[in-house]
């Protein structure tokens, strides 16, 4: 049986069964409770579960990731929402300097297990300060693990299972994709936050993506194989410890492989998933691999611009038609 | 009132003599670790307590063993003031698998949960928000122990020392908020760095109460720390404590010391917290000088078995490198 949820639907739905499941989970964040999350996805949340498990939190970047990793080491499990990734540069040295090293430093006797959930990437005409894409610098650092939430199934499930680990979760939602309506399997669930998945087979290329490339790169696969392309699509999901096995052996398959992220080109998941098909399975490839990246500018506010700036579904099938048809 | 004059005994005389053994312990401890810094065997950075002394081991002997303790990256003394045993913070200078830290922190990052003791943390003012969070999980889990949280001066100039203090009085958890002020952040004075430069003013702002004390007496400091810890515990509420101290060495290994005048250093050292003390256990009566001279020989013995057991430590081999980065399943 299916049923039809908004991405903002599906990710109350996990908070909403991990506090039903864990007497020590609790979330904090600004805004959580009163006015029932920014972009609404705790809404009632504050009501049903109270103020211990739902906090609002003053504007303390720092310091409320930094109580939440206190929290995780003595024992709770907290979630920690950081309003927008755009904000948590101020927390930026809690999640790099103390969550990612305190079990290295302490020669493993430290455990953190927060999860840090963030709005991330474009949502409507937002400018420089509010749409940033940066996945690539969490991805960037040992000891955290980095999920990228690109489909409803990951939405309603991630955060279950990103709370089973012992370890520092930084878990990328999509403030653009909330209102997005998806039919799903009412009892659907994701079973781990350690591999990417093929979400459509496919024999003729690979397209590789996450978090809002998803499902820009399924409606492309859709009008391509109207045009007689199969193609094959991967969502990374987790960004760090980056699952190579999943695309190397699509790639190994396929022997095309095109990546398509929102994050600024230079430096970024799709730099690395390059490097790693090159290094790993370059003998299988019939052509360069192509990269479909954010455009290196601060997102312009212009609807126009914004749309230019990062790839759409039109320049995937552009893209990949070129490289089918060696154009 | 923000400045404390009052004094304190030990609770008795077996506590008394034991404080005094802890600040002689650290004094040569540390002077031990300068001489193996020399040496090469300590690497990284070396930040010596030398001075300070009175301050971990005066707010220490107030908590409980199930309290929380966080340090600086200067904490080799409230690490032993915890009763971390000096073989393995020697070790853990050393770099050698028998550290406190596996050998993977080194002088800064020196931890030991068995002792409740976390960190030995380098950035500064990091871990004034990790205590709030530690403190509130206590408060959450209707615990009984509270979170001490020592820092510089230097640190009540971060962002982060404001949020911290802010969120630990908004919901209200049991934190000790200890403030080393040893006048000098690395080399900027109390005065470049701060316009209120009376620390414990700082507190009012978040309705913290807040004391200053002199860190050179260690009969102060016991006295100011069993009434900060009691209205914490028993308050469930943060206390500031600001212990005015002075550090007689350098910042760290890599310190000409251009910044303050060696006459400013010797009037301190007049104040010296180990000499004002031990002239209190004699006038006590607790203590006599022979036995005194007993203690700084055991206390010898007791450093230089930390230096063997150093010397003769593991290197971690290097197929363990990646280890401790993510938990193992």
């Amino acid at each position: 049986m299916n049923t039809t949820l908004t991405y903002r639907e599906a990710l109350k739905q996990g908070i909403r069964e991990a506090l039903q499941k864990d007497e020590n989970v609790f979330l904090m964040g600004e805004d959580v409770g009163r006015y029932g999350g920014a972009f609404a996805v705790s809404k009632g949340l504050l009501q049903e579960f109270g103020e211990e498990r739902i906090m609002d939190v003053p504007l303390s970047e720092s310091g409320f990731v930094g109580a939440g990793i206190g929290a995780a080491l003595a024992g709770m499990k907290p979630i920690v929402e950081v309003m927008t990734v755009n904000f948590s540069l101020l927390a930026l040295d809690q999640i790099v300097n103390n969550a990612a090293t305190l079990q290295h430093m302490s020669g493993g006797q430290l455990h953190v297990p927060l999860v840090i959930r963030m709005g991330c990437g474009i949502s409507k005409q937002l400018g420089a300060q509010h749409s940033h894409s940066w996945e690539p610098f969490y991805a960037h650092v040992p000891g955290l693990v980095v999920l990228s939430v690109g489909t409803h199934e990951d939405a309603r499930g991630m955060l279950r299972l990103a709370l089973q680990s012992q370890d520092p979760v930084v878990l990328f939602e999509y403030t653009g994709m909330l209102n997005l309506e998806k039919e799903i399997a009412v009892d659907s669930d994701i079973l781990d936050i350690s591999k990417g998945k093929v979400l459509k087979k496919g024999k003729d290329i690979t397209i590789i993506t996450y978090g809002t490339g998803v499902y820009k790169c399924l409606e492309a696969a859709a009008e391509l194989a109207t045009a007689g392309i199969d193609a094959e699509v991967i969502d990374l999901r987790v960004l760090r410890p980056l699952d190579e096995f999943t695309f190397l052996a699509s790639v190994a398959k396929t022997h095309q492989a095109i990546i398509v992220e929102d994050a600024w080109r230079s430096v970024s998941i799709s730099s690395e998933v390059s490097a790693r098909i090159m290094e790993k399975t370059f003998y299988d490839l019939d052509a360069p691999v192509v990269r479909l990246c954010g455009v290196e500018v601060p997102m312009p506010y212009p609807a126009q611009l914004e749309e230019a700036a990062v790839p759409q579904k039109q320049d995937i099938v552009n893209a990949v038609k070129k490289m089918i048809h060696h154009d | 009132m923000l400045q404390s004059v009052a004094k304190a005994l030990p609770s008795d005389q077996k506590q008394g003599l034991l404080l005094l053994y802890q600040m002689i312990l650290i004094r040569r401890f540390e002077e031990k670790a300068a001489e193996q810094y020399s040496k090469a065997k300590i690497r990284g950075f070396l930040h010596l307590y030398i001075g300070e002394e009175a301050v971990a081991v005066g707010v220490i002997q107030a908590l409980n063993d199930d309290d929380n303790v966080l340090a600086t990256y200067r904490e080799h003394g409230h690490a032993l003031a915890r009763g971390i045993d000096a073989d393995s913070i020697m070790a853990e200078m050393y770099g050698k698998l028998e550290g406190c830290s596996r050998g993977r922190g080194g002088s800064m990052h020196l931890f030991d949960v068995s002792k409740n003791f976390f960190g030995g943390n380098a950035i500064v003012c990091s871990h004034l928000p990790v205590a709030v969070g530690m403190a509130l999980a206590s408060k959450k889990q209707k615990k009984s122990n509270i979170s001490c949280c020592f820092f510089g001066e230097g640190a009540a100039a971060e962002g982060e020392f404001h949020e911290a203090m802010n969120l630990a009085a908004l919901w209200k958890v049991p934190v000790l908020f200890v403030c080393e002020n040893n006048l000098y952040a690395m080399g900027t004075a109390l005065k470049y760095s701060h316009s209120m430069t009376e620390i414990e003013k700082k507190g009012a702002a978040y309705g913290i109460e807040s004391v200053a004390v002199d860190g050179m007496d260690l009969t102060a400091v016991i006295d100011a720390a069993n009434k900060a810890v009691q209205k914490v515990r028993s308050e469930t509420k943060p206390f500031l404590l600001v212990c005015n101290t002075y550090r007689f060495r350098a910042h760290s290994m890599f310190d000409a010391e251009l910044y303050r005048e060696k006459t400013e250093v010797d009037e301190w050292k007049k104040r010296d917290p180990i000499p004002q003390y031990q002239q209190f256990l004699l006038e006590q009566q607790w203590i006599t000088e022979a036995e005194i001279e007993l203690m700084k020989q055991k206390i010898e013995h007791k450093i230089q078995m930390a230096v063997d057991f150093a010397e003769a430590g593991t290197w971690e081999p290097l197929d363990q490198l990646t280890k401790f980065v993510y938990s193992e399943k």
